[in-house]
């Protein structure tokens, strides 16, 4: 069988769901949460990957760069606003985000 | 020999990026605290930013291989920004030192703020939006969680960040599936690719994913879920920043997104925008009745205005934008000013957020009690002050473009609204006070205060100046 464009898309759309899902049925640890989010940003790069050999096109490949740079960041970020969450409230699990509500 | 690519039309953002970074060593390597000086500096550069926009006024200009573009639209929403992010620079200086958590690094991440959304309102190109929009969004998680030491500002920029991050993932995959079925990144090349009205089907579902994440990050209905918690948990000072400055941006953006590359396909997307406007208004018409916490209040009040201006992005044509840049700029003013009066609320020197502390309001401080009097009915949107201005252009766009439905929809949403902002009014002169607040202690509260309220009282009697430059900017980005 050739494996052709669509089934790169059809790989990256199934991560890009679990990733989304993983984002709102996980009820028990923040880390996953973040996990989830690099699912989702990787999910993309597979994409813009596949579509820049498709159209033989550079773009989608630099395009790709910035996005694990970015992901790299917001993993870092995201980290250091669990870590000073754990401080304060001694827990990571979702459950215990429960602080605010209305 | 390869031409070096054009830098000078972000002469601006490049200003506030070096001011950044120099503040940035300044704090870090001076040995007592700088926080004062860094916030003076900051805000300079941003007046500098200012005035480097209104000079280069009148003209377009693209840069970086255009990826970047510089108009007349770009500089009215930059303008808004500017002057938004200054001022809540200015009126955070006192609350912060108060709360003892001033830090220098504050204003450096209010800079950096500022250059990502000034970078995603003059994204020209689907990169430069997203890394826009990721500075912007990077540094505002920071700002939510910049008192950690304190349990509901950590929950709230915990919040802001994972559901901020879905939001950017969900707007990156539209991207990508957009680049893959049109061929390219850059909005002309958009633009040229679907010019005949006609698309493949996976620019259409690239591009409602990229509606989505931009109503996320607008806070419209149903992507609103975030606000409310993370308007009450984060500090007063970020709070104002966030029901301004990042709204102009992300609607600025909105407006790029769906006039120029996607402005022939108005068909596609502007059922989907009404649809959002109209659960925006009704969910900021019904969820904030019974809020008793001012913040959160006006985080529901925030998605409501939302989709009103919204409402002027579904009519599609010059008047909607015109109407929508209206809408922000008013919208700037009134915010501020209601955001100078919660800071000001303190009761024997400590924060308070309560509506009902308001209460005698009327008799202990007439003056707070009449401005924040002035504000409410003129989010309510009574004439004739600034608020009904704001909603009569995006409601008469929406009738000339033959959205009746959703113009009567809007005023019945603006009725419904008007319920609890006349409610704070009512609790302000006709409840006896329980425990009156402290005096305004900070000048720069006062003058905000009082220079907001009286634009928004006498705005009707020389609506020129921001009619005539919104009309300016909606038609550089509709020509163009």
């Amino acid at each position: 069988m050739e494996i052709g464009l669509s089934h790169y898309l059809t790989v990256a759309a199934i991560l890009f769901t679990i990733g989304v899902f993983g984002i709102f049925a996980n009820k028990k640890n923040v880390v996953v949460i973040m996990m989830s989010i690099e699912l989702m940003l990787l999910a993309v790069t597979i994409n813009l990957v596949a579509f820049s050999t498709y159209l033989q096109d550079m773009v989608g490949q630099i395009f790709t760069m910035f996005v694990l740079t970015v992901a790299a960041a917001e993993a870092g970020i995201g980290l250091a606003i669990v870590v000073v969450f754990f401080r304060n409230r001694g827990s990571i699990e979702v459950e215990d985000i429960n602080s605010l509500k209305g | 020999m390869t031409e070096l690519p054009s830098i000078l039309p972000a002469l601006p953002e490049l200003v506030l990026a070096l001011l950044a970074i120099a503040l940035l060593m300044y704090g870090v390597f001076a040995r007592t605290d700088r926080t004062t000086a860094c916030t003076w500096a900051a805000v300079y550069g941003l007046g500098l930013a200012g005035i480097l926009l209104f000079l280069e006024a009148g003209s377009r200009v693209e840069g970086f291989y255009g990826q970047f573009v510089a108009d007349d639209f770009t500089r009215f929403a930059k303008l808004l920004i500017v002057a938004a992010a200054a001022v809540v620079l200015l009126m955070a200086r006192r609350w912060m030192e108060t709360e003892g958590i001033q830090r220098f690094e504050f204003p450096v991440l209010m800079l950096l703020s500022v250059i990502g959304m000034m970078l995603m309102v003059s994204a020209n190109d689907l990169i430069g939006m997203y890394l826009g929009l990721e500075l912007q969004s990077l540094a505002l998680y920071v700002m939510a969680t910049i008192q950690r030491d304190n349990v509901r500002a950590t929950e709230a920029g915990l919040k802001y960040f994972v559901l901020g991050a879905l939001a950017s993932g969900i707007l990156l995959y539209g991207a990508s599936l957009v680049y893959g079925f049109a061929g390219t990144t850059s909005f002309t090349g958009i633009q040229t690719a679907v010019a005949d009205g006609e698309a493949p089907m996976g620019v259409v579902i690239g591009l409602v994913f990229v509606v989505c994440g931009l109503a996320f990050k607008v806070s419209a209905a149903p992507f609103h879920m975030w606000t409310p918690d993370v308007y009450e948990g984060a500090p007063t000072p970020v709070t104002a920043l966030f029901a301004v400055a990042p709204k102009v941006a992300a609607l600025a953006l909105f407006l790029r997104v769906a006039m120029e590359p996607f402005g022939a396909l108005t068909a596609e997307w502007q059922q989907v925008v009404a649809i959002i406007a109209v659960l925006s208004m009704i969910v900021g018409g019904f969820a904030a009745i019974a809020q008793e916490n001012i913040k959160r209040l006006m985080a529901y009040s925030s998605i409501g205005h939302m989709g009103y201006a919204l409402v002027g992005l579904a009519a599609g044509s010059a008047e909607g934008v015109r109407g929508v840049l209206i809408y922000l700029a008013i919208y700037l003013f009134m915010n501020l000013g209601t955001f100078a009066i919660i800071l000001a609320m303190r009761q024997q020197n400590r924060p308070v957020e309560g509506i009902k502390d308001l209460a005698g309001l009327g008799r202990t401080r007439p003056v707070m009690a009449l401005s924040m009097g002035v504000f409410m009915f003129s989010m309510a949107g009574i004439p004739p002050l600034a608020g009904f201005f704001a909603k009569f252009y995006v409601f008469m766009a929406a009738v000339e473009a033959g959205l009746v439905w959703l113009a009567v929809i809007g005023v019945l949403t603006s009725v419904v609204s008007a319920f609890y902002y006349l409610r704070i009014v009512k609790v302000m002169y006709f409840d006896e006070p329980l425990e009156s607040l402290d005096p305004i202690a900070s000048p720069t509260l006062r003058v905000v205060m009082g220079a907001s309220a009286l634009v928004v009282t006498f705005f009707f009697m020389a609506p020129g100046w921001l009619v005539g430059g919104a009309e300016i900017a909606a038609a550089a980005l509709v020509a163009g």
